[in-house]
């Protein structure tokens, strides 16, 4: 089955997501895990000559929610974070290790549009199918996900400028 | 209506910095239970996941204390390890080999860690400062405890030999005890409380010796 190898082939690239969404190796790939095991159980519902790629996102957006859902405690918890201590830094310089951390603070659907957007290089239509929503509120949440990217990292200026980018 | 969204600036830096963070995970040997198509075989670490892999990890490190138990059975029992103990103790054996997440927040967010962890916690914790006997501050974690959060902070020396301070709220007890011992497997633990908190300070390599040394200097670190 030629699907099948797709698949397979794909697995890298949901790693790759998936590390980036849930941060932790073991989760992303017990995530990963989860996404695969559905898939094939669910294989029947996948429409020949569709996007692949973004039926297994589907997926993996559909298990991650599951998972969220499970753990999520009563009250959400990112809202009264602390600030993170902001070290003064030249300002053209985009330090890797913060943005990691950064995008580990945005609330997961907003992470989930900008990393579908930004990583996997998906246009609004792709992402707005990938997580069954509409186009307009793709658009909105990756413009909150910038926001506050822009208030947690000094690094990344609103004007667009080139960045230095540093390990 | 599809715009291409990566002709902006900004959002073209973050995806090259996406790339850089994240790219080399493309790279990695996909592990053999992502490749075996089989549908059952995971089941159990499903139900694993709805309770959170950590406490899966301490789940069978417990176990782990336990076969060790049944195994020195001949061994004469040694007085009752409080839970928290053998909780600190797979808390040190889990997270201390860690490579690229020993601790969820670093050292150099040390002020956001403590602000942290303590409103978690619900009292005021410290980090204590042990680079005068060679061990600097790696960072912290928040944990699940017997009743509630817990604050995990771990130190390592130069040569990366690493010990976790566990710290918990002792409901309502305003006491302080002596240094107690204890072992679980091959982690060595000394656990006190002093006043609302009760502390676990747990190596896997040091001697008993070096280990109540350390102990002491967080003692005075946290009682100046």
């Amino acid at each position: 089955m030629k699907e099948a190898e797709s698949i397979v082939e794909l697995i890298p690239r949901l790693r790759r997501y998936a590390r980036a969404l849930a941060g932790d190796r073991v989760a992303a790939d017990d995530l990963v895990q989860d996404t695969l095991e559905r898939a094939w159980a669910k294989f029947h519902l996948y429409r020949r000559g569709t996007d692949l790629r973004a039926w297994l996102f589907t997926v993996m957006h559909n298990v991650f929610v599951n998972q969220l859902r499970a753990l999520r405690p009563s009250a959400p918890l990112d809202e009264e974070m602390p600030e993170l201590a902001q070290p003064a830094r030249e300002t053209d310089t985009l330090v890797l290790r913060d943005l990691d951390a950064a995008i580990r603070r945005l609330p997961p659907d907003q992470r989930e549009v900008l990393l579908l957007v930004a990583l996997e290089e998906m246009s609004y239509d792709e992402a707005a199918g990938a997580l069954g929503i509409p186009i307009g509120t793709v658009m909105s949440r990756l413009a909150r996900a910038r926001e506050k990217l822009r208030s947690m990292l000094p690094g990344l200026p609103a004007g667009g400028k080139q960045l230095k980018i540093v390990k | 209506m599809d715009k291409a969204p990566l002709d902006d600036a900004e959002l073209k830096a973050l995806s090259q910095a996406l790339h850089q963070l994240y790219d080399p995970v493309l790279d990695e040997p996909v592990p053999e239970r992502l490749r075996a198509r089989n549908v059952n075989h995971a089941r159990w670490r499903a139900a694993a996941i709805a309770a959170g892999w950590v406490v899966l990890g301490l789940g069978a490190g417990v176990l782990a204390g336990w076969q060790l138990h049944a195994w020195r059975a001949s061994v004469p029992p040694q007085a009752e390890v409080p839970g928290f103990v053998k909780r600190a103790a797979v808390a040190h054996a889990v997270y201390s080999p860690e490579v690229r997440h020993p601790v969820e927040v670093g050292a150099d967010q040390e002020q956001h860690l403590v602000a942290w962890l303590s409103k978690r916690l619900g009292a005021q914790v410290r980090a204590p400062k042990l680079d005068t006997i060679g061990y600097s501050l790696v960072g912290g974690r928040l944990l699940p405890g017997d009743s509630g959060p817990v604050a995990h902070f771990m130190y390592q020396t130069e040569k990366g030999r690493r010990i976790t301070l566990y710290v918990r709220t002792e409901a309502a007890e305003n006491r302080e005890t002596a240094f107690r011992y204890a072992s679980e497997g091959n982690v060595k633990v000394f656990y006190w409380i002093d006043r609302k908190l009760g502390y676990a300070l747990s190596s896997a390599d040091l001697s008993r010796e070096d280990l109540i040394k350390v102990a002491n200097a967080v003692y005075q670190q946290l009682n100046p």
